[in-house]
This record gives structure tokens, sequence and C-alpha cells, in this order.
């Protein structure tokens, strides 16, 4: 009688969203960190670049078998975020390695997006950090050399800020929010961190809870424990905010959707954890800097997080309450 | 004007602007009218009539003995051809009574009552006789809602209208205002409810101003203007955003005194509180981005979806001319494959038809007709845990979790996540990236809840 109609579950129309747009809408807020590091960094940067995102997709299309090298998106977004958080002079196979890693150990072995337990480009970090550890920074740092797009950045060499007061003291409040400061490619300018998460804020594919928490920590531990650290033009707090890669860290990295909480309140509670670890790693731990395995850390706890945040349902009254 | 919502919830492209200024019309006699003996919740009604009976508009052609049913009337002057099971807009057969139409028809008259006079049994008996059930969809019958076994203290008019191409509340907002509120007046007196209050999305000032006008000095009527944000229009949303009270999980509204009609209901009760007149016809909306002629229809319970978008215009891009394998009551569809959509109800909780003999019931608030551009994927993917279900779901739930034990068959967890508290408002899938059919997950669970609870008593 009738020719084809379709018929499905309701509903029946769809928001226009789609992973592979979210993927797109993160890879546009990346842009401005991927260009502040190339003027910064020079051709160093836009080769690591070229390396890691090529490597991730190349690779999850192989793991994949699947012959569109774009996909979902989502390996290049795991790519380029880990070529941010690399250092300028790390060796080109070193970060072929740190991608595949990615993608396979940080994503695929858990059964592709949406079941991995860690940021994969955060898990590529941690695993060149504990295989070549000189290589991957340390105190001593290339520092950036502006607008130089061929330069040798072995030839300057800087600390990072977070290294001693001494450096902490060197460095002004106009480099930490231009980026001219020794660190990884794309941590180091804050305005061009800000600038891309304004597109993730307004695209609302971040909540604002994951980075007020994590920042809002780390300002207040800054202030009240980061005490003598530094004395500049900056209070400690602030200082701690900008220097390092808390920002990226806060505003791209913890703010996976995979791999943070969906409860509102988790999300808050998982900023905040976040902070603390990387305060006190900051603060008491051997090594400078500790976003990484803060967020890596709770990662882990996820899932924890999500159970003990349930929100009450509609209409229903929690004991005690 | 202070807007009122409720939390969560979602903003929804309204597509209203098809048919929202077309005034209520009729379409010509169809010849044959399909009359489900099943149009509400409930036992189904036992056929009054048998093959051969001649039946006159209005007469009653089923009942049941049990409490939780409504009445089944003739809608159409005709001769009864058959009584037999016929596909409904759910995908099952109902038992039906089919009705050969008479070419031409006699207008019935009703004896005018006053209202005024009638007492709350004579009411409650009148809703029962005309056969009234909750026509927003849910097709609860309305004589039983009436019934509370709690006080009431407030009468709810749903007049949000929240689903997306729906205009049919709307127009009759406007076009039967009298009688709206009339009804209105009719039910808070059924249950001795001091308070009446009209919930009416703002994007209806029409509608706002005309019941205003209607209303006179009536101080214990009140017209709450609210968001126009999805689910506005579900009872337990409506009640929290209109008086603030929210409904436990898993009990009705009259647990916190509150009654909630729709429009439709409220009019189909006073014409049979005025007049006696059985529900045996409702407004409905035909809209979409592939009709013809998008219109707001008053038409006879049991017409053919088919006929009814044959008077609209048609299908665009579909062939003119007929077809030598078409009934009468069927309409060409485009050439393409597929050849598009065609919805019963409202595009985010209504049901997509296979076949286009399936008759409008008492329920039907619309008939929706996709072009195949407004066809979505069915294809989905893995969850990415972005929340965004979480964070829109109006009932505080976890849609992500419930999907993904449905897919393990890990009912029990699916169920203690909050499938069974999920009314299927939808907005999980519209709003999921990964594009995973949630709703589907939750009917799927909540059917095997209620299989295992089948289990577990016949033991």
């Amino acid at each position: 009688m009738n020719r084809k109609l379709v018929v499905s579950s309701s509903p029946h129309v769809r928001s226009i969203e789609s992973t592979q747009s979210i993927m797109v809408d993160v890879l546009i807020a990346l842009f401005p960190v991927a260009l502040v590091s190339v003027f910064l960094f020079g051709y160093r940067a836009l080769l690591l670049m070229a390396i890691t995102v090529f490597t991730a997709m190349v690779t999850e299309a192989i793991w994949l078998r699947r012959r569109n090298i774009f996909g979902d998106g989502s390996a290049a977004v795991t790519g380029l975020l880990l070529a941010m958080v690399l250092p300028p002079t790390l060796p080109w196979w070193m970060a072929l390695i740190g991608a595949v890693a990615a993608i396979i150990v940080g994503k695929q072995v858990y059964g592709g997006l949406g079941h991995n337990i860690f940021n994969p480009a955060l898990v590529g970090r941690a695993i060149l950090f504990v295989s070549w550890g000189s290589s991957m920074g340390g105190n001593i740092w290339p520092g950036p050399k502006l607008f130089q797009f061929g330069a040798n950045l072995a030839a300057v060499t800087g600390a990072t800020p977070l290294a001693n007061q001494e450096e902490a003291l060197a460095v002004t409040f106009s480099q930490l929010i231009t980026g001219n400061v020794a660190g990884c490619l794309g941590e180091t300018s804050a305005l061009a961190i800000i600038l891309g998460a304004f597109w993730l804020f307004s695209k609302k594919h971040i909540d604002w809870r994951i980075p007020v928490g994590y920042l809002g920590t780390v300002f207040v531990m800054g202030t009240f424990f980061g005490g003598g650290f530094y004395h500049g033009h900056l209070s400690t707090g602030l200082f701690h905010l900008l220097a390092g890669g808390v920002l990226l860290g806060a505003l791209f990295m913890a703010t996976d959707l995979v791999t943070s909480p969906v409860t509102t309140t988790g999300r808050l509670i998982f900023g905040i954890g976040c902070g603390v670890i990387t305060m006190l790693v900051r603060l008491f731990g051997t090594f400078p800097e500790g976003v990484t395995f803060a967020i890596l850390i709770m990662n882990a706890l996820t899932p924890v997080i999500d159970n003990f945040t349930v929100p009450r349902a509609f209409g229903e009254v929690r004991r005690g309450a | 004007m202070t807007v009122k919502t409720f939390p969560r919830g979602i903003f929804l492209p309204h597509y209203k602007e098809f048919s929202e200024h077309e005034a209520i019309t009729s379409i010509s006699l169809p010849k044959e009218i399909i009359i489900p003996l099943q149009q509400h919740i409930g036992a189904p009604c036992q056929a009054l009539v048998k093959v051969g009976d001649r039946v006159t508009a209005g007469q009653k052609i089923g009942q049941s003995e049990a409490f939780v049913c409504a009445p089944i009337h003739a809608s159409l002057d005709g001769t009864v051809i058959a009584v037999e099971p016929r596909p409904n807009f759910n995908g099952k057969n109902v038992e039906s009574v089919v009705i050969a139409v008479d070419p031409d028809q006699i207008e019935p008259t009703w004896p005018e009552r006053d209202t005024d006079k009638l007492s709350t049994a004579e009411i409650r008996s009148a809703i029962k006789e005309a056969g009234i059930v909750g026509m927003g969809g849910a097709t609860f019958p309305t004589h039983v809602k009436l019934s509370p076994p709690k006080p009431i203290d407030t009468i709810i008019i749903n007049a949000c209208e929240c689903e997306p191409f729906l205009t049919c509340d709307h127009r009759m907002m406007l076009e039967m205002t009298e009688a709206l509120v009339e009804g209105a007046r009719l039910i808070a007196r059924v249950v001795d409810a001091p308070h009446i209050v009209f919930g009416v999305e703002i994007n209806k000032p029409d509608a706002l101003e005309a019941i205003k006008s209607n209303l006179g000095r009536d101080e214990h009527i009140t017209i709450v203007p609210l968001a126009v944000k999805y689910p506005q229009g579900s009872e337990k949303q409506l009640i929290k955003a209109s008086i603030d009270r929210e409904v436990p999980p898993g009990k009705l509204p009259l647990e916190v005194g509150v009654v909630v009609q729709n429009v439709a209901t409220a009019i189909a009760v006073y014409e049979a509180c005025r007049y006696q007149k059985p529900s045996y016809e409702r407004v409905l909306t035909v809209s979409g981005d592939a009709i013809v002629r998008p219109s707001n229809l008053k038409v006879k319970i049991g017409t053919p979806i088919g006929f009814i978008i044959k008077e609209c215009g048609g299908i665009k891009g579909a062939p003119t001319g007929v077809e030598s394998d078409e009934e009468w009551f069927s309409v060409p569809l485009p050439k393409a494959d597929p050849a598009g959509k065609i919805i019963l109800g409202g595009p985010m909780t209504g049901w997509s038809q296979s076949r286009l003999d399936i008759p409008v019931t008492k329920g039907t608030s619309g008939i929706l007709v996709f072009s195949p551009q407004m066809i979505t994927e069915t294809d989905y993917k893995d969850c990415v845990r972005c929340g965004k279900c979480v964070e829109h779901c109006p009932m505080f739930l976890y849609p992500n979790f419930i999907g993904l034990y449905t897919e393990q068959g890990r009912y029990d967890l699916a169920a203690e996540w909050g499938a069974i508290d999920c009314f299927e408002c939808g907005i999980c899938v519209y709003v999921c990236p990964s594009n995973r059919p949630i709703v589907h997950f939750v009917r799927e669970t909540k059917e095997q809840i209620a299989a295992a609870a089948r289990a577990a008593q016949n033991k």
C-alpha cells in the first residue's frame, strides 16, 4: 500500500549537535592557543602539533579500521591537546610515540571514545614524562623566541617560573598573560587560553563548575599556603593561577566530557579536587608542576564522585532535608 | 508580568508558525470511519453494535462495567460493516467498530441545560456518559480523575501546549474561550476546589488576553504566564511552575491537592454538561514541513489519517493525480525513499506511523507530516558522558546511565537510576550528541520491569 515511511521511537526532532560538532568546536577553541605557540616557539611548535595531530588521527583510523581519518574528530583533539602540553624542544619521534600511546593506551584499549577513564592527551604526556623525564622538562625549560620562526630554541634556556622563588620573581604579569615565558607549547599564554575557553563556554560545551572549582582552589591555596613564594607585582594566588599549566588544565583538560563527572555537584568537587592535588604537588612535591597527575587522579575518582552526588529526583524529599 | 517556570528542561524551536494563525475548520465526509473500542487508559469497551446495525452520530457503541473506562460513541451516521481488530496508532491491533458513513448526515441537535443547576453527581455522570478522556494525549478517563480520594484545592488548566508544531489548544483558547472557562468552573465544582489556575505559555499572548477578558471578576481564577520551555505542559512540571508544589515520585498530582486538565478536555466537559454532547470529535493540528496546507481541524473520531492529510492538500513533493493502487483514504507519498515520516501527536512524544488507515482517536492532538530532510538519523554511538541529558532532565534523572544499563540488560540498575520515574519527554534524546535513543531504552526497561513483576505475581 505505502512506500517507505520511517517509523522510529520518539522524539522525532533532534538538536543539530553531534559528537563531531563538539570536537570541531574544541579544535576552534584551541586555535588561538596554537597560533600563539607558533609566535612564541616558531617552527618547532608547528612541527610538534602536525606530528601529534596526524599521528593520533592515523593511529585511531588504523585501530578502528576506518577509512575516514578525521572521524568524529576526537583523535585530532587528543593530538592537539597533547602537543599543547609538550615542551617545544621535544624530539619529534617522542611526540610521535606520545600520540600513539595517547590514542591506544589512553583511549582505544578501554573501548574507544566514551569508555576511557583517563584524559587520553594527559595519558600520552604522563607516559612521555616517565619515559624521557629529562626531555619532558623539569626545572630547566627552553625559553620562547618571540616572532622568530626558525629560531634555535635550545640556545635560550630558561626555567619554569614555578621552579623556585628566584625564577618566580623574574617573571612579570605581562609575561604570564602573553605567554612570553618558558613552558609547554600551549600553557604559557593566559590570554589565548581564556579566549579559546570563551568559545567553549558560549557553545555550552563546558560547565563553569570544573574550571571555577579548580582555579578557585588554586587561587585560594596559593594565596594562603604559597606564602612567601612570590612578592612581585602579583599576589601569590594570582601567580599560581597564571604560571604553569593550571589554566590550560582547568579549561581544556579537566573539562573533558568523557572523563569528568556528569552531576553538577560532582563537577564542582572534581574541580576542587584537581586544584587541591595540583597545589599539594606544587608546594610540597618534588616536581615543580602537578596539573597532569592531579587531573589523572581525579579522572580515576570520577565514577565514585558520580555515585555519591546523585541529585534528588524531582519531587523526592531526602531524609533529613 | 512575571513569567514562571520549572527547573531544567530545554528551549526548543517552536515550529508553531505553520498553523498558529489558521482558524479551526472542518473537512468533508470520509467514506468509512474506524472507531477503536479502547481509546483510553483502562479496561477496553465491549461493542454494543453488530455488523449491519444502523448507527447515528453520538450513539453509544461501546461500554464496559469497569470503573476506569470511558464509553465510545459513533461519530457519524452510517452502517456498521465490521467489528474486528484494526491497527491502532501505537502499532497494536485494537477491536474496532468500522462504520460505512452515510452520504447525507443529519446534524445532531442537543438540548441545552443550565449548567448552574447541575449537581456534582450530575456533572460527573455527564462527563462519564460523554466518554471524556484526557485529550492532551494521556487519555486517562476524566470522570476517574475527578473522583479523587483526597481533597483537591486547585484545578490547573494546562494551556501550555509545549510540544513544537501543535497549535490546536491555542486555537481553541481563542475560538472557544467561553466554553473553556465554563468547563474549568465545572471541573472545579465537581471536586469542590476553591482555586482555578490557567497555565499559559507566553508565546500565546492573544490566548492569555482572551481568557483574561472572559473571566470577569472571578477572584478564584488566576492566569499564570509561563516560560516557553519544554516540557512545561507535563503535569508535574506545570504544577511546580504555576503553584510551586512538587509531586512525589510515583505519585499523582492529587497527592498535593491538584488536578490538571487540558484545554480540550475542559471544553469537552463544558459541552458534555451543557448539551450532553458525547466526545466523538476533536480539534487537532495538521502540520509539518511537508503538508501542503497546515491546518487546525475539527474532525470526527475514527477518521483515517490518510484522508485528513488528503483534505489538507496532500504531501509536498508527492506525485499529483490519483495512482491506480490508491484507496479512498490514501494519499500519494513522495517518490523518494524514505518518503518521509508521519507522526501522531507532537514531535517530542508522538508516534510515527507506517500506515495511512490509522484512525484519529480521542487523544490525537496532531498529525505531522515530515519531509525526508526532517528525518533524524537513527544510528547511534557510544555515550561520551557529556552530561547534557543529566543537565536538562526535568525529573532530575540520569538518562545516560539508564541507557547504558539497558544496553547491558541490567534492567534492575536502569530502574535504580530512575527509568520508572521517566515520563518520556524526549529531551535526553534531543540533546544527545551521540544520538542515543534513551527514551526507547527507558521503554524497554519499563516493559522488562513490568514483565518481571507479572512473573513474580504468577508464581
